[in-house]
């Protein structure tokens, strides 16, 4: 059930809006979870795992550190996918 | 050595069964409307409960937060915020040196809506599922953490844990604060959000619950004979305490002084309250005592009466012992009758309503009392409201807690 990085993307903005109340159209791909977003590692872990369940992947812990922008984690969820 | 620092209240905030904020409730409790209704929940038929209603929020919570904070907060803090934030705006928002300013709320129970969903998670989905704020969710001082963040306290959080006795005692111990000088201003009060299964089921079991499921509003009957357990309920109640010169001199709005507070502990039973009252009669006494006063100042007093058979005479009991005769020229009133006992928030919801009482000089009656019980040595208010007199007048709230907790505070007129 692969989906397009779009798609990722606008999931993956629910999923912000949902934790943080941040509005969905803030969540763009260049966008830094904590210098942009100023989202604390805990929300992370909860975006992390809920985007484990949406999107039907695996985040392991070692790789969230990785994860420095919004187009990271689409990316990181995308190759996943396939 | 200065003079003895003052205590007054400038703001009050509530959510209660009966009520979304103070105006609202306080005009229930005049109008004398139950807070209890049958609980909508799945689980009270999934599990069979003996008990099948409560005095459940009248404004839930998520109408009035936001998503975002329902999420991170267990439903105990969502109700102390909601409190805090009224109490807080009514004081007006003063200003002044967050050092010097301080939360106080109690809860009986803590966040258990929180422990025990994230206990579902873990037993289902597996431990990556448990919410990462799950710890700082369930932990008892949430609440008082949540408050201090939202007002900016440093001068301290504190959670005092005294089961139903723990609202008052946060307002005994923010009281002490500004007394002894480590802070100007205090928000106190007391917070429970535990309409859940397990503790129903926990109450039940120790037949400490009304199991009157076919009438809900009527279960609440303090000092009725035929009482038959206390209705379970959840809300919050938070007061902004001020030194006096400093409200005086920034022109507070001031609803009453904090008198005197005691405290005692009955070290008798668990659960039972000390039959005598030997330990609830010595709060009041030193209550009074502490506020410079002599039982005939009390003209009003909001008693625990949580609608228990045992309870109820074992609180007059301790009234009698403490006041003698003087007890017959305090009306009495059970509101408990009305709201519903909120255990953690319970005393802070009555001294809510007891400084109201004071302020409007009106004494709220006591619903549901048909057959009074002849056990019962007290001037119980019933059917209407009754006017207190004009002039200084003092008033007292009891509340007590398993553990033998007894605190008893004094609120005075301004």
């Amino acid at each position: 059930m692969a989906q397009s990085e779009q798609e990722i993307l606008e999931g993956l903005a629910e999923i912000v809006n949902e934790e943080t109340g941040l509005d969905t159209d803030s969540v763009q791909s260049d966008k830094s979870f904590t210098d942009d977003l100023d989202i604390d590692s805990l929300s992370m872990m909860t975006i992390v795992v809920n985007a484990e369940e949406k999107f039907g992947v695996r985040i392991p812990d070692d790789e969230v550190k990785n994860l420095k922008t919004v187009g990271d984690a689409v990316s990181f969820i995308s190759k996943s996918q396939s | 050595m200065t003079a003895e620092r003052r205590v007054v209240v400038t703001g009050l905030g509530a959510t209660t069964p009966v009520g979304g904020n103070v105006p609202d409730t306080w005009d229930a409790i005049l109008a004398g409307r139950s807070g209890a209704r049958t609980m909508p929940y799945e689980w009270v038929e999934q599990y069979d409960l003996p008990v099948k209603f409560a005095a459940t929020l009248k404004t839930p919570a998520e109408e009035v937060l936001s998503k975002v904070e329902v999420r991170r907060m267990d439903p105990s803090a969502q109700y102390a915020l909601i409190a805090a934030r009224e109490a807080w705006a009514d004081a007006g928002s003063p200003e002044g040196d967050p050092e010097r300013l301080a939360a106080c709320i109690g809860t009986g129970i803590g966040g258990v809506w929180t422990l025990l969903s994230q206990w579902d998670n873990l037993r289902e989905k597996g431990p990556r599922r448990v919410f990462p704020l799950a710890v700082p969710m369930l932990m008892p001082n949430a609440s008082s953490a949540a408050v201090s963040l939202e007002i900016g306290a440093r001068a301290g959080a504190h959670t005092p844990v005294s089961a139903c006795a723990s609202g008052l005692e946060a307002m005994g111990y923010a009281y002490d604060m500004i007394r002894n000088g480590r802070a100007d201003i205090a928000v106190a009060g007391g917070t429970e959000g535990a309409v859940h299964a397990l503790p129903i089921a926990g109450f039940a079991a120790m037949q400490a619950l009304s199991t009157r499921n076919d009438d809900p509003e009527r279960a609440s009957r303090p000092y009725d004979t035929g009482r038959d357990g206390f209705v379970l309920g959840e809300g919050a109640a938070v007061v902004v305490l001020e030194e006096y010169e400093a409200a005086k001199a920034r022109g507070a709005k001031i609803y009453a002084e904090v008198g005197g507070v005691g405290m005692s502990a009955d070290s008798h039973h668990i659960a039972a309250p000390e039959p005598e009252g030997a330990g609830a009669s010595r709060a009041m006494v030193e209550a009074v005592q502490r506020a410079g006063l002599t039982p005939k100042d009390i003209v009003h007093v909001n008693a625990h009466a949580t609608s228990t058979p045992v309870g109820d005479v074992a609180e007059s009991n301790a009234i009698r012992r403490a006041f003698g005769d003087d007890a017959d020229g305090m009306p009495v009133s059970a509101t408990k009758s009305m709201t519903g006992h909120l255990l953690g928030a319970a005393g802070a919801l009555e001294g809510v309503l007891t400084i109201l009482a004071l302020h409007h000089r009106l004494a709220p009656a006591t619903i549901n009392l048909d057959d009074f019980d002849p056990a019962i040595k007290l001037d119980v208010v019933h059917g209407e409201a009754r006017k207190l007199p004009a002039g200084d007048i003092a008033a007292l709230n009891n509340s007590f807690g398993f553990g033998g907790h007894n605190v008893a505070v004094v609120f005075t007129s301004v």
